[in-house]
């Protein structure tokens, strides 16, 4: 990845150098081996700070929202359906942006580094397909696919569908058997084992609101669970709240949701969330072909109406 | 100074001993981490274990507390008279507290208990715990506690420190109410004079192994709205989401909401805990915000931790530095870098 990271240098340095933009978006190195920091560069001096590995987890899209300068952002496959999103949505103008694209082949999960480095890991490194890691255990070299976030291994779309440059050469998209296999196995549960799995999912869930706060979707001034006047939920830690929070949450990303990984990428409790919105993934795949983000100009499915519409599901 | 050893083949049945005199708390693996809970009968802390993700925080000041409670069913006694909930009774012991968490409850002491204000739902919570507190040997990267005051084997708000030595705990005995601990769970075996100097050693060992440390020494001398406004702050924290997860795991922040809950003629007044992170935060009913911007309430929680307190309460920063909010922020904003670009400015 290392020459991918000296094209988006140079890139940014040019878009900066020439004013075709006042910022450029991206990552830079962090303060923990296996993180790193969305960053802001509005000097052509700076751009020496952008990185890309596969620890650049965050979509850099959810930074977009209500910007009104004109913006060099970095994106992955996932960060550009996402902006895509945000065109469709009106929350950014497609000329406001220089969209460096970067082919992506995933991002390594924080909590599948820690347990391979027996713990807290101490160093990390890349090179080619190869991640290691240094921990309690010792120095440990893997594949990349092996240690990949779960949302990684079924992605449809790892060259960005939208760029003005790219950082790299296009990379081979994956094919995956079943990539709803997950949602399969939730679906042929019975109620009671449905219920128990979803329990388990939420438990020690703190409503920090990470997962929405990292999610760019998530962009309403006023969160429906910040809504005082009326109060849509009781904000302490009753299941039932907290509960609410996740199947609402879930609604409102329905047709929108680029199963980026962000959310859960960010959650400190290792609570995987993605759960709910796979399911209104797979949803929309089923009954309206749809998948979010890859076309400028159309609106999402729950945000449509067709008079040919054959609502088979009411009749 | 008396040290007492217990020998590990003994702690669990001192413990169920214990049980009868006190509820227990303690470190229980949860998922792939660990969480401080309320020990069920049986049940037996992991004392093996590296770090929680929440500290024990919630001990004194739980998430979620029911403070009042009322009724407008006329059929019952005292209906529309809101009641305090009356305190749980008996004696809470703590066990295997990290020193860190313990001094962060003495600091936020400062806020619930002082002479202007005592906080009667947190004194009760504080006044029934014994802090049987558990020794650091090996810090992680993230610990810069010796920084802040505190340390792997430091004492401060504990009633006795554990430290591991193998075989056996080597319980160093810091108050009465650690003593009762103690006698109650039958540990009196008199620890041998070298009890101290293996103490010692070990605390010494720890200590050199924090090698993560933040530099605040001229934090005080600056004044406040110089650092407030200082340009740094947009770019330093571009990354923050607001997610509040800093606000959660740390054990210094103390920010809580009062909210009424009513479900039929019934109803409760609880309080929750807050983050200077969320929007709602101190905004008025008037509509205006005082931190309108995402990145106003981040600088609010630096600005609180690395000066505001320091001014007012003259007792270092708000931080223990048990690293919890640098290994989970998800955008890695970490409160070392902040700390030392403030301390440089
Ligand atoms: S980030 Fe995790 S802990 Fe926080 S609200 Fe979301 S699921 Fe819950
Ligand atoms: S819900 Fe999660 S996976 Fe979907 S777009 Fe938001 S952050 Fe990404
Ligand atoms: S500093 Fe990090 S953990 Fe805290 S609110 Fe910001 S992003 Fe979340
Ligand atoms: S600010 Fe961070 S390091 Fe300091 S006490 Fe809080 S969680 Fe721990
Ligand atoms: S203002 Fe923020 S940093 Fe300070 S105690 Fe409250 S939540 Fe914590």
């Amino acid at each position: 990845m290392a020459d991918v990271a000296l094209k988006i240098r140079e890139i940014a340095r040019e878009l900066l150098d020439s004013e075709k933009v006042d910022v450029v978006i991206g990552f830079k190195k962090g303060t923990l081996p296996v993180m790193s920091e969305p960053t802001i560069i509005r000097k052509a001096s700076d751009t020496k700070d952008l990185i890309w590995d596969a620890t650049c987890r965050l979509n850099l899209c959810n930074y977009l929202t209500g910007r009104k300068d004109r913006i060099g952002i970095i994106a992955k496959g996932c960060d550009a359906r996402n902006i895509v999103g945000h065109i469709v949505e009106n929350k950014i103008k497609r000329d406001q942006l220089v969209i460096i694209g970067v082919p992506c082949t995933g991002m390594a999960d924080k909590k599948v580094l820690s347990d391979l480095a027996g713990g807290e890991v101490t160093a990390y490194s890349e090179a080619g397909d190869q991640i290691t890691v240094s921990g309690p255990a010792g120095e440990k070299t893997v594949s990349k696919a092996d240690v990949l976030q779960s949302n990684c291994c079924t992605c449809i779309k790892r060259n960005p569908v939208i760029f003005d440059e790219m950082a790299g050469e296009p990379v081979e998209e994956l094919s995956p058997d079943n990539r709803f296999a997950d949602v399969e196995a939730i679906a042929s549960m019975d109620a009671a084992a449905k219920w128990g799995y979803f329990e388990e999912l939420l438990s020690g869930c703190t409503r920090c609101y990470a997962c929405k706060n990292a999610c760019p979707l998530c962009y309403c001034p006023t969160c429906f669970v910040d809504e005082s006047r009326p109060q849509w939920v009781g904000k302490g830690t009753d299941p039932i709240d907290i509960r609410t929070y996740h199947f609402l949450r879930a609604y409102h990303c329905a047709g929108r949701c680029t199963d980026c990984g962000a959310c859960e990428a960010a959650c400190p409790m290792d609570i995987k969330m993605r759960a709910f919105t796979r399911k209104s993934i797979k949803d929309c795949v089923d009954n309206y072909g749809w998948e979010t983000g890859m076309k400028e100009g159309v609106r999402p499915p729950l945000d449509t109406f067709k008079t040919d519409d054959p609502e088979a599901f009411i009749r | 100074m008396s040290y007492i050893r217990i020998a590990k083949a003994s702690w669990d049945g001192g413990l169920e001993k214990a049980r009868k005199a006190y509820e227990l708390i303690g470190p229980v693996p949860e998922k792939d981490s660990h969480k401080y809970a309320v020990l069920a009968a049986g049940q037996l802390p992991d004392m093996g274990f590296k770090s929680t993700k929440l500290s024990p925080k919630w001990v004194v000041f739980p998430q979620s507390e029911v403070m009042f409670e009322y009724t407008l069913d006329e059929s019952k006694a005292n209906h529309h008279i809101l009641q305090e909930v009356p305190a749980a009774p008996g004696a809470r012991a703590v066990i295997g507290i990290r020193p860190y968490d313990a001094k962060a409850i003495q600091l936020t002491k400062m806020n619930f208990d002082n002479k202007d204000y005592k906080d009667p739902f947190w004194l009760r919570n504080y006044e029934r715990c014994t802090f049987v507190g558990l020794a650091i040997n090996e810090p992680s990267s993230t610990d810069f506690s010796t920084s802040c005051g505190t340390g792997p084997f430091a004492e401060e708000g504990l009633d006795v420190l554990l430290v591991d030595a193998g075989d056996a705990f080597i319980a160093k005995v810091l108050t009465d109410k650690g003593k009762k601990f103690l006698s109650e769970a039958g540990f009196a075996e008199e620890a041998g004079a070298d009890a101290a100097k293996a103490v010692e050693d070990l605390k010494a060992k720890a200590e050199a192994a924090i090698t993560s440390k933040v530099s605040y020494n001229k934090i005080a001398g600056k004044t406040i709205m110089d650092l407030y406004d200082a340009p740094f702050w947009k770019d330093v924290l571009f990354g923050c989401i607001n997610c509040g997860t800093c606000t959660y795991a740390c054990p210094t922040c103390w920010c809580f909401d009062i909210q009424d809950e009513v479900k039929g003629t019934d109803g409760v007044r609880v309080r929750n805990w807050d983050s200077c992170m969320t929007g709602l935060f101190t905004h008025h009913a008037s509509g205006h915000n005082p931190r309108e911007h995402e990145w106003e309430r981040t600088r609010q929680r630096f600005m609180h931790k690395l000066k505001y307190f320091v001014d007012k309460y003259d007792a270092g920063l708000m931080c223990v530095g048990c690293g919890r909010c640098v290994e989970q922020c998800p955008a890695n904003i970490d409160i070392r870098t902040v700390c030392n670009t403030l301390n440089d400015f």
